[in-house]
């Protein structure tokens, strides 16, 4: 499992609409929208790669690289 | 298979982006699970070709960065069965709405399910005609709200898995958006599958349906596909038999397939000719 920091996310805020589905299907609660109701990641650190934000967003706004994966592959 | 990573900017058209359905749209799920299953599968960008018709979940197409026919409504399903028979080798994929598929495109659908002509069927079912203004659709069921239902509606809903059933389809299967790998790992079954596949993804709309029926935003309305959806004879349809089935419903592959069966009758037709 990739931890802290071995995970990048990569946030288009132009695509982006606010629906707050990554947000609400966090189970470590990494995300929250921000002042422009924007997604943004405020807790990197506890982010364990599950992807269910990346999986889950209508707006293919968000992913989530995680470079421990691919060292493996 | 393919190992290489997955990136949704190699499958999209990304000028097209930000897309334009509502903020939490479930289509935009139903996309990303479809993108990821073609990804898994190594299938080529150039041997997909998607056909839609009108709405919501028929944009679809536009967005996706393979062969694409934008068509009439409700007869997508009858431009796919013209480019299959022309190209049997190319993978038809249709994405249609509920009212687009079943209600507009009703016929169209019971003939191709009864051809059995290899075609994905994808059935994003949110319950209403989104793009018009939230009219309630066949699939939107007794008792609901919409605008032209302000009293709730009195007609019953089908089930597409029932009438695909039926009709002759040879591959059905559902699943929801809230299952987005679910969703992913039977798309990826229903484009191998040779003969007609239907997927029913149940999808939200919280701009209409979700704000007439007082379901809440997107998030409540996923959270209620996770509560009210169980896999297909799980042991908690006993105490509440309402759940509504996930999974696959029918995997048939002894039917022959409508494109071999015609060239077949080429084969005799042109028998003692050079």
């Amino acid at each position: 499992m990739g931890k802290g920091k071995s995970v990048t996310h990569v946030v288009d805020k132009e695509w982006c609409k606010g629906c707050g589905i990554c947000v609400h299907f966090c189970p470590k609660k990494v995300l929250e929208l921000d002042r422009k109701g924007k997604v943004d990641t405020v807790r990197l650190e506890d982010c364990i790669a599950c992807k269910l934000c990346e999986l889950r967003c209508p707006d293919l706004a968000i992913q989530i690289i995680n470079k421990q994966e691919r060292e493996n592959d | 298979m393919n190992d290489t990573p997955f990136n949704f900017k190699d499958y999209v058209r990304s000028r097209f982006f930000p897309h334009m359905w509502c903020p939490g749209c479930g289509h935009g799920i139903v996309l990303g699970s479809l993108l990821r299953g073609i990804h898994e599968l190594g299938l080529n960008k150039n041997e997909i070709v998607m056909t839609s018709g009108i709405g919501c979940s028929s944009r679809i197409s536009g967005y996706v960065d393979f062969h694409s026919l934008h068509t009439i409504h409700g007869r997508a399903l009858s431009f796919a069965t013209g480019v299959k028979l022309s190209r049997p080798h190319l993978k038809a994929i249709v994405p249609m709405g509920d009212g687009d598929a079943l209600a507009i495109g009703g016929n169209h659908f019971i003939h191709a399910a009864r051809r059995n002509i290899d075609i994905t069927a994808i059935v994003m079912n949110n319950k209403i005609y989104g793009m018009t203004g939230g009219q309630f659709s066949p699939l939107s069921g007794p008792g609901k709200k919409a605008t032209t239902a302000p009293y709730s509606t009195i007609d019953n809903e089908f089930d597409i898995v029932e009438l695909a059933k039926s009709a002759g389809a040879t591959f059905v299967a559902r699943s929801t958006v809230f299952h987005a790998v679910e969703a992913k790992d039977l798309l990826k079954k229903a484009i191998m599958h040779k003969g007609f596949s239907v997927v029913e993804i149940l999808s939200q709309c919280p701009t209409y349906y979700g704000r007439k029926n007082k379901e809440g935003d997107a998030v409540q309305m996923m959270e209620g596909f996770k509560n009210n959806t169980v896999k297909i004879g799980s042991k908690k349809l006993e105490k509440n038999p309402n759940l509504i089935q996930r999974g696959i419903f029918v995997e048939d592959t002894d039917k022959p397939e409508y494109c071999e069966a015609y060239d077949h009758i080429i084969e005799t037709a042109m028998k003692g000719n050079s």
